[in-house]
C-alpha cells in the first residue's frame, strides 16, 4: 500500500485554516462572503420540528377508530393550546359526553381512523451554530451553513472529550515533562485553556471543572481516569458530545507522555492568547482530530504548504514512535528497506530504520510510527 | 451489463472502510484459481470522494502483479481478448459505513426479530429495533426515529389475515418522525413495508407522501414460519438504487459491475451458506474488523448473522475491555500486568488503530483481546440465532419437566463440524496454531471441529461471485481461500483434574499416533504433513466426543499446523482462580504448543 504509516498530526505555527460550519437541517445562512467573525458569532440557523405526542382519542372516548374524525372539535393542522378540547363524543341525547384535552400546544398532524391516534407535534425549536472560529467567512452553502477561514496556529490532539470553547491560553508548567497535580489550580485558571506538560492527575482534572477552567491540554493522561472523570469508560473513539465542564485535549496518547517539545514550546509562545478548541474526536473513515486554533496577530492568510504527510516518508523525516517498546519516543528516519522484514512477533512486515534521541538505531514497523508534520 | 458465455477471467473487489481489496480469478488447466491480489486505500471519503480510484488502483496493483492489463485508462477492458481485460468484473462494498438499518415490528421477539434476522442476513448493521411492546412510549419512538438517520427502515408486523392496528399505528409513528435518509439530502428515505398483507392500503397512505416505500410479502405470514427471502432481495435492491447512487463515486461502479454490488457481509453470509448447503454440515463463520465482528452460522440449515457493532481489534478495542471486564482479558496472559498499564495500551491502540505488535509481549495482548471480542460476539450470536418464538408446541405429559418456552438456541456447538475465521487477527497471525487456538478459546467447540482460516479474505469476491458462479467460487474456494488449521478434539463431561476421558488415535498413510488424554489438558498429536488424518476418539465412560457417552466416533479430517488439537481443559472451559497458578498453567500450554517461541 502507498501509506503504510499513519499519517501525522498537524502542529504548525502558521497555516491557513478552513472549516465549514453545516446546519443539521436546511435553514437559513445569517452572514455573507467576507464577513468577519468572532468565535461566537451566529452563522446559520434552522428550526428543528418539535417533539410528537399522541393522544388515543378513541380508547379516551370509547369509540371506534374510525368514528375518531367525527368527533374532533379541532382538525389536522390547525393550531391547538394545552389543556384545550380537542375531541368529544356524541353522548347519548347530547348529555354524558366525554371529552379529550390536548397534553401539549402544538399543531394537529394526524388523525388516524385505523388506530384512533391523533399526534400533536410541538412548535419548531430553534438551532443555530456559531463560527467557531475567529476569522472570515469565505464560503456560503446555501440553506446548509458556511465556511469559517483564518491564519494562525493549528495543533492537532490526537484525543479529545468535550465540544467546542473558545478562551485565553494559560501555560502552567516549566517543561513538557512536568506533572500538574491539585494544589497549582486555583481560580485564576477560571474561563482559561490550561496547558500542561506530561500527565495531568485526576484530582487536578476535578479541580478544574470546579474552578470553571474553559479546557485542558495535555501530553498524556490515564485512561481510566478519563471513565472516571466521565462516569464510564469510552469505548469507540468518537467524542464530542460530551459534556463535563471542559473541553481535554490529549496530544501523545494514554499514559504519562512528555508533551512533543514542538508542541509545548508553540502552546507558550501563545500565552493569554485566544483559542478556538474542539475536543471531537473521531478515529475511523473521516478522521476527526481535536484541535486548538489561533489567529495569528495579523489575521492575514498565509498560502499552506505542502505537509510532510503529504510528501510521505523519506529518509530524515522526523517521525515519531507510537508503539511499544519506544512508545512517545521522537526518532529521525535513517533507511526505508523495501523487503519486509521478521518482526520479534514472527510477523513480516514493511519496516524503517529509525535513529533514536539517544542515537541508537532501532527497526520499526512502518505501520508504527507517525510523521511529525511542522 | 449482459454476462458472456464462456468465463475465465475474473476480476472481484471489496471495497472496505479503509482498504478496497481486488483479486484476479483465471481458468487454468480446468480449474478455477486465484492468481494476484492488490489493494489500495479506500476513496470514498475527502480529499478524493470517489470509490473508483480506490478500485482502480487496486486493480493496478493487480496488473503489476499479474502481468495482465485489464484497464484500458480508467475503464476495466471486458470481455477478455487476446491476453488482456476480464470477462466479468463483481464487487462488494462496506465502505462508508455499510449499510444502516432500523426495523420495526408489532411484537419485539416475534415480528420486529424476524425483521432484524431478514436484516442482519441481508448485510446490515441493525441500528435499532423498534417494537409495539418494547417498553417506550410513542412519543419516545418517535424521537428516536429521529435521531438515527439510518440507510433504510424495515416495516414489519401481524401475520397475514390478523389485526393490523399494531403495524398501522408503527407506520404513524414514523411518518410522524419524518426520517430523513443518512447520505444524500434530496431524496426521501427508502421504507420497505414486509407485515401483514391486509394493512398495505393503509400503510401506503401513511407512509408514501413521506418516505420511499415499497411493499413486499410478509416475513412471517403465519407465526410458524419466517420467510425472509423477499425482504432481504428487497434490501439488496434498495442498497443498490438507493444507498450506494448516493456515495461517491458508486454510480460510475455500478456501471462497471456485471452483477449488482452486494453488501460485503451479504456476501459472506451468501458464501458460508453456499458452503453448509454444498456439504449438508454445520459451519460457523467470523469475520473480526477493526471496529465490528460478524458472526455467521448455518445449523440444521437455518442461516443466521449477528453484528457486533462495537467489538473489534482497533476502532472499538477499548469497548471490548468494557464489555468483557479487565480480569476477563488477563486470564488470557502469561504474564502479569498493571491494570492501568493494560488500559493505557488498550487505549493508545484506539486512537492509533493502524499500529501492529512489534514485541511478543503486544502481540499476545492483542491475541487476548481478540479471544474476548470473539467470545462475546458468540454469545450474542449464540442468543440470537434461536427458534422461532410464539410458536405453539404440542406437549405430553413426558414434557412435564422438561418445557421449553420456545427461543431455544440453534447454536449446537457438538454438531458444529466447521469454524471458519477470518480478520486480521486471525488471518494474519503470525502463526496459524495462534490462530486456531484463539477460535478453541473463544468459541470452545465440542467433540470434533473442522478449524479453517480465509487465508486473504477473500470470502465477499466469493460470495458475490457465487451469485454469478458458485462452481467458480468455490474451486477457489476450496483450493486457495481455506487454511486448514487441524480439527479440535473435544470430549465433553466431568470429572476432577487428571481424570482420563479419552483416546485419540491419528492416522496418516505413514504412521499412527495414540494420545490417552486427561481431563485439564491442551495437548497436541503431530500428525505429520499429511493433508488428512483419519481420527478415531474413544471417549471414557460418562464423556461424549459427538455420538453420546462413551461411543466411538470416527472421522476424516483436514491436518493442520499443530495436527491435532485435543483440549480437555472441559466445558464451559476452566481455568485456575488463583492468578499466578493461572500464569504459570498458561505458560505451560503455550510452551507445550510452542505457540509463541520467543516468549520463553
Amino acid at each position: 500500500m502507498a501509506h503504510a504509516y499513519t499519517s501525522g498530526l498537524r502542529v504548525s505555527a502558521r497555516t491557513v485554516v478552513a472549516r465549514t460550519r453545516r446546519l443539521p437541517l436546511s435553514g437559513k445562512v445569517l452572514v455573507e462572503v467576507g464577513d468577519r467573525v468572532r468565535p461566537d458569532t451566529v452563522v446559520a440557523e434552522t428550526f428543528l420540528p418539535g417533539p410528537v405526542h399522541n393522544v388515543n382519542v378513541a380508547n379516551a372516548l370509547a369509540i371506534a377508530p374510525e368514528e375518531v374524525p367525527g368527533c374532533m372539535l379541532k382538525q389536522r393542522d390547525e393550531p391547538v393550546a394545552k389543556g384545550e378540547l380537542i375531541a368529544e363524543s356524541k353522548g347519548i341525547f347530547g348529555l354524558f359526553k366525554s371529552s379529550v384535552r390536548c397534553p401539549e400546544s402544538g399543531i394537529i398532524e394526524m388523525v388516524s381512523e385505523v388506530t384512533g391516534q391523533v399526534l400533536i407535534r410541538e412548535p419548531s425549536t430553534p438551532v443555530r451554530i456559531n463560527a467557531y472560529l475567529d476569522g472570515t467567512v469565505t464560503e456560503t452553502l446555501p440553506e446548509e451553513g458556511v465556511v469559517v477561514e483564518t491564519a494562525g496556529a493549528c495543533i492537532q490532539g490526537i484525543f479529545g472529550v468535550g465540544g467546542e470553547t473558545h478562551a485565553l491560553i494559560r501555560q502552567i508548567v516549566q517543561s513538557p515533562d512536568d506533572e500538574v497535580t491539585g494544589e497549582m489550580i486555583d481560580d485564576r485558571l477560571r474561563g482559561r485553556i490550561v496547558c500542561c506538560g506530561s500527565i495531568i492527575t485526576l484530582d487536578a482534572l476535578r479541580k478544574l471543572i470546579e474552578v470553571g477552567a474553559s479546557g485542558v491540554v495535555v501530553g498524556g493522561m490515564r485512561y481510566h481516569d478519563i471513565g472516571d472523570l466521565l462516569g464510564y469508560q469510552i469505548g469507540v473513539a468518537v467524542t464530542g458530545g460530551e459534556d463535563i465542564g471542559l473541553t481535554m485535549i490529549v496530544t501523545e496518547g494514554f499514559g504519562r507522555l512528555p508533551m512533543a517539545e514542538r508542541t509545548f514550546d508553540l502552546l507558550r509562545s501563545m500565552q493569554d492568547r485566544e483559542a478556538s478548541l474542539s475536543g471531537a474526536t473521531q478515529i475511523r473513515a473521516g478522521v476527526i482530530r481535536p484541535e486548538i486554533i489561533i489567529r495569528s496577530d495579523g489575521g492575514e492568510a498565509a498560502a499552506d504548504q505542502v505537509s510532510a504527510a503529504g510528501r510521505g516518508l523519506e529518509t530524515g523525516s522526523l517521525i515519531r514512535l507510537i508503539r511499544e517498546p519506544w512508545f512517545g519516543e521522537l526518532a529521525t528516519v535513517a533507511s526505508l528497506p523495501e523487503e519486509p522484514v521478521r518482526l520479534p512477533t514472527g510477523a513480516f512486515a514493511r519496516v524503517l530504520e529509525a535513529r533514536r534521541t539517544n542515537g541508537a538505531l532501532v527497526t520499526v514497523p512502518r505501520a508504527n510510527v507517525e510523521i511529525v508534520e511542522t | 451489463m449482459s454476462l458472456p458465455t464462456e468465463i475465465n477471467v475474473i476480476l472481484a473487489t471489496d471495497c472496505g472502510s479503509t482498504t478496497t481489496k481486488a483479486i484476479l480469478i483465471e481458468r487454468r488447466d480446468g480449474a478455477y484459481r486465484l492468481v494476484v491480489r492488490g489493494e489500495a486505500p479506500t476513496t470514498v471519503e475527502a480529499p478524493f470522494e470517489d470509490v473508483t480510484r480506490g478500485v482502480l488502483n487496486a486493480v493496478r496493483e493487480v496488473e503489476e502483479q499479474s502481468g495482465r492489463e485489464i484497464l484500458d485508462g480508467d475503464r476495466i477492458v471486458s470481455p477478455a481478448g487476446g491476453g488482456r481485460g476480464v470477462d466479468i468484473y463483481v464487487s462488494t462494498s462496506s465502505a462508508g459505513g455499510g449499510l444502516q438499518m432500523m426495523v420495526a415490528g408489532v411484537v419485539k421477539s416475534m415480528t420486529a426479530e424476524s425483521a432484524e434476522r431478514a436484516a442482519l442476513g441481508a448485510g446490515a448493521i441493525v441500528m435499532e429495533t423498534l417494537a409495539s411492546n418494547d417498553g417506550r412510549l410513542p412519543h419516545e419512538r418517535i424521537e428516536r426515529i429521529r435521531q438515527l438517520r439510518p440507510d433504510m427502515i424495515l416495516l414489519s408486523g401481524g401475520v397475514d389475515g390478523g389485526t393490523k392496528s399494531h403495524v398501522v399505528e408503527m407506520a404513524e409513528l414514523i411518518a410522524a418522525a419524518d426520517p430523513r435518509p443518512r447520505l444524500g439530502s434530496g431524496y426521501d428515505l427508502p421504507v420497505i413495508y414486509a407485515g401483514n398483507a391486509d394493512a398495505r392500503e393503509d400503510i401506503a397512505r401513511i407512509l408514501t407522501e413521506r418516505t420511499e416505500l415499497s411493499q413486499v410479502d410478509n416475513l412471517r405470514p403465519v407465526l410458524e414460519a419466517e420467510h425472509l427471502g423477499p425482504a432481504r432481495e428487497q434490501i439488496h435492491t434498495l442498497f443498490m438504487e438507493h444507498v450506494m447512487a448516493q456515495a461517491p463515486g458508486y454510480g460510475d461502479l455500478m456501471a462497471w459491475t456485471h452483477v449488482p454490488i452486494m453488501p460485503t457481509p451479504g456476501a459472506v453470509g451468501r458464501m458460508v451458506r453456499v458452503v453448509a448447503e454444498r456439504s449438508g454440515i454445520d459451519v460457523l463463520g467470523v469475520d473480526i474488523g477493526g471496529a465490528t465482528t460478524d458472526v455467521f452460522s448455518v445449523f440444521g440449515g437455518a442461516f443466521n448473522r449477528t453484528v457486533s457493532a462495537n467489538l473489534g481489534m482497533s476502532y472499538s478495542i477499548s469497548n471490548v475491555l468494557t464489555e468483557a471486564g479487565l480480569e476477563n482479558i488477563a486470564r488470557w496472559l502469561p504474564f502479569e500486568m498493571t491494570d492501568a498499564d493494560l488500559k493505557d495500551r488498550m487505549g493508545n491502540k484506539m486512537i492509533r488503530p493502524t499500529s501492529i505488535p512489534q514485541t511478543m509481549e503486544e502481540l499476545i495482548i492483542e491475541q487476548a483481546v481478540a479471544r474476548e471480542a470473539l467470545r462475546l460476539a458468540f454469545e450474542q450470536h449464540r442468543n440470537f440465532a434461536v427458534e422461532l418464538k410464539g410458536v405453539q408446541q404440542l406437549r405430553t405429559i413426558s414434557d412435564t419437566f422438561d418445557q421449553q418456552t420456545g427461543g431455544r438456541s440453534l447454536v449446537d456447538l457438538m454438531n458444529l463440524d466447521l469454524i471458519i475465521g477470518s480478520g486480521g487477527v486471525l488471518s494474519h497471525a503470525p502463526s496459524r496454531a495462534q490462530a486456531a487456538l484463539m477460535m478453541v478459546d473463544a468459541f470452545q467447540p465440542e467433540g470434533i471441529t473442522n478449524l479453517a482460516v480465509d487465508s486473504i479474505f477473500m470470502m465477499p469476491h466469493l460470495g458475490v461471485l457465487s451469485t454469478v458462479h458458485e462452481a467458480a467460487a468455490l474451486e477457489v474456494f476450496d483450493r486457495d481461500c481455506l487454511v486448514h488449521l487441524g480439527p479440535c478434539v473435544a470430549p465433553v463431561g466431568t470429572g476432577s483434574p487428571g481424570t482420563p476421558c479419552a483416546t485419540v488415535r491419528a492416522r496418516t498413510d505413514d504412521a499412527e499416533w495414540t494420545h490417552e488424554a486427561a481431563l485439564g489438558e491442551l495437548a497436541a498429536i503431530p500428525a505429520g504433513e499429511a493433508d488428512e488424518v483419519a481420527l478415531e476418539v474413544v471417549p471414557s465412560r460418562g464423556f461424549d466426543a459427538g455420538a453420546g457417552r462413551g461411543v466411538t466416533v470416527a472421522r476424516t479430517v483436514r491436518n493442520g499446523p499443530l495436527g491435532v488439537i485435543v483440549d480437555t481443559r472441559g466445558r464451559p472451559l476452566q481455568q485456575p482462580e488463583d492468578a499466578a497458578e493461572r500464569v504459570e498453567t498458561l505458560q505451560r500450554d503455550y510452551r507445550a504448543l510452542n505457540l509463541f517461541p520467543e516468549s520463553g
